[in-house]
């Protein structure tokens, strides 16, 4: 196979692996773990901590 | 060892504590810098006759301080405290990040004695020479190790999208520090690139721009994706969102750099298909500025009572034009006019004041009362205000760029119809550009006041708390294997 045509089926591959995730990312199976892993970062509110001291860590928004 | 007791384990944050304080430190070194520098263009005197001081030896310093000194700490800082945080466990190796630390310090350490020197490879935004290029790989690659061995140890099934940014930023760095380096030494400071001609141009090119798109964005995506929502508290707008632009960014940003070479030795062909990639780039760019403004759907009545906020929901909106402005000037005809002119210079300070910045900023004031065991800053009132200084201080820079680099351009391309000669010579056009170089350096001088504001702000902060000690309990999942 020569480089030209190597570059062309490797475009293609890319192309196709793109959509492919496009498709995973948006489909209804992945809604559940993807809406949990976009919570995750939230969850260490709610784990056991120590501190030092005894600074309330909780909402800093100034609200 | 890291543990306290089976159950719990703490988290490293020495090393985040430190990379934050020098965040701030050498923020405000490379602003002034900029400042200083800005003031030569007017008034060039102010170069004191002296070599190391003159114009061209400063304005690599400047940008290396500001990329790799202020940008980098805060990518370095930041992503070791997501990637802890977020895979709910320690840092990989304490020793190692701590080598991370230091070896990335001394390398700037170093710019700042050779670059004044004059010690220069000459190649833009790589200019450090051969002996430090090697501790910057030796730094990057413990770097590498620290990061993705979290990854590998961590207690979490899934990898937040955040750390892809930051994996995806750190690896290609790695690569294309070690590729654009390649030289052979003549003597300690001084050496050759190994590559020739147009074929060091575009890797030179290559290098500068994936500089640009997987350090000032990739990994400044990833700070954008964890202290956005944490801040903002609500998860991000769309993770499937996410997940497609962090792939499409990636897939195309490294095809985008011969638009620094439009016109030149480059074949055409190479030229044109930069320019394309740079234009299709937009896509991805505004799939993550929209992703991250979205976050705050439904809660936008936060940006009026909360300046951290408000500091990450600007740099989104700076980071929105300046990709939009972007792929425009990467057209071949935009940029027969914008190229070598002021616009350029605009254009890359509304991405690293506006974006790289503010995002930067924003998280800062999110970390600084969290490593400190302190509840909010010492002055949210000073927060706000250096919002104010900041904004005000991006917009005369940009605006007064963008006009008179269109004015540069036009000039230099004016010619008299009767016979084809230059209407203007360059001095002309240099004596055109002085108005709005003073209001550049007006901006720049709001800049760095909001600076030295966050600065004592976060002393005084800091003197008031106490290093943070965290720990997370890990005791539910795994008492039952651990159990001795």
């Amino acid at each position: 196979m020569d480089y030209i045509t190597w570059r062309s089926i490797y475009t293609v591959i890319v192309f196709v692996l793109f959509i492919g995730i496009g498709v995973w990312a948006f489909s209804k199976a992945r809604k559940k773990s993807f809406d949990e892993a976009a919570n995750s970062i939230f969850e260490e509110d709610e784990l056991d901590r120590s501190q030092q001291n005894d600074t309330k860590q909780e909402s800093k928004n100034n609200e | 060892m890291s543990q306290t007791s089976p159950q719990q384990i703490e988290y490293n944050l020495k090393v985040v504590r430190q990379f934050a304080i020098m965040t701030v430190i050498w923020g405000i070194i490379g602003m002034a810098l900029g400042v200083w520098i800005a003031a030569q263009l007017i008034w060039p005197e102010l170069n004191f006759d002296t070599p190391w001081l003159t114009y061209s030896r400063l304005r690599p310093l400047h940008t290396n301080a500001v990329i790799f000194a202020f940008g980098t700490s805060a990518l370095m800082g930041t992503s070791f405290y997501i990637v802890q945080k977020t895979c709910r466990t320690r840092l990989f190796s304490d020793k190692l990040a701590a080598f991370v630390f230091w070896s990335w310090q001394t390398v700037i350490v170093l710019a700042v004695i050779t670059l004044p020197l004059g010690l220069t490879s000459s190649k833009e935004y790589a200019e450090l020479e051969w002996p430090i290029d090697i501790l910057i790989a030796l730094s990057w690659i413990a770097y590498v190790m620290v990061f993705f061995g979290t990854l590998v140890k961590r207690r979490t099934s899934h990898i937040y999208v955040a750390n892809w940014f930051y994996g995806g930023f750190i690896i290609t760095i790695a690569v294309l520090h070690i590729v654009n380096s390649m030289v052979l030494p003549v003597s300690l400071t001084k050496s050759y690139s190994v590559y020739a001609g147009a074929v060091d141009a575009m890797v030179q090119w290559w290098y500068g721009h994936n500089a640009v798109g997987f350090l000032l964005t990739a990994g400044f995506l990833g700070m954008m994706y964890y202290f956005v929502p944490k801040q903002a508290e609500r998860p991000v707008y769309s993770y499937r969102l996410s997940v497609v632009h962090f792939w499409a960014l990636i897939g195309l940003y490294i095809w985008a750099g011969p638009h620094h070479l439009h016109y030149t030795a480059l074949p055409d062909w190479a030229q044109s298909l930069g320019m394309v990639m740079s234009v299709i780039l937009f896509v991805p760019s505004w799939g993550g500025m929209i992703n991250g403004i979205m976050t705050l759907s439904g809660a936008w009545h936060k940006l009026k009572t909360d300046p951290i906020l408000r500091f990450l929901i600007v740099s989104l909106s700076f980071y929105g034009m300046s990709t939009f402005e972007g792929p425009m000037m990467a057209i071949k005809s935009v940029n027969a006019l914008s190229h070598y002119t002021d616009w350029t210079i605009g254009h890359v300070h509304s991405g690293a004041l506006g974006w790289v910045a503010m995002i930067t900023i924003g998280s800062l004031y999110y970390l600084i009362p969290r490593l400190w065991g302190q509840t909010q800053m010492h002055s949210v009132r000073w927060i706000n205000i250096h919002f104010w200084l900041h904004t005000i201080g991006v917009v005369l820079y940009i605006v007064a760029l963008w006009i008179s680099g269109v004015m540069q351009g036009l000039m230099w391309r004016a010619v008299n119809a009767e016979d084809g000669t230059l209407t203007y010579s360059f001095v002309e056009s240099v004596e055109a550009s002085y108005p709005f170089w003073f209001i550049r350096f007006v901006g720049g001088l709001f800049i760095v006041t909001g600076m030295i504001l966050m600065a004592v702000n976060c002393y005084r902060t800091i003197r008031a708390g106490k290093p943070t000690v965290e720990t997370i309990n890990v005791a539910p999942r795994e008492a039952a294997t651990h159990s001795a």
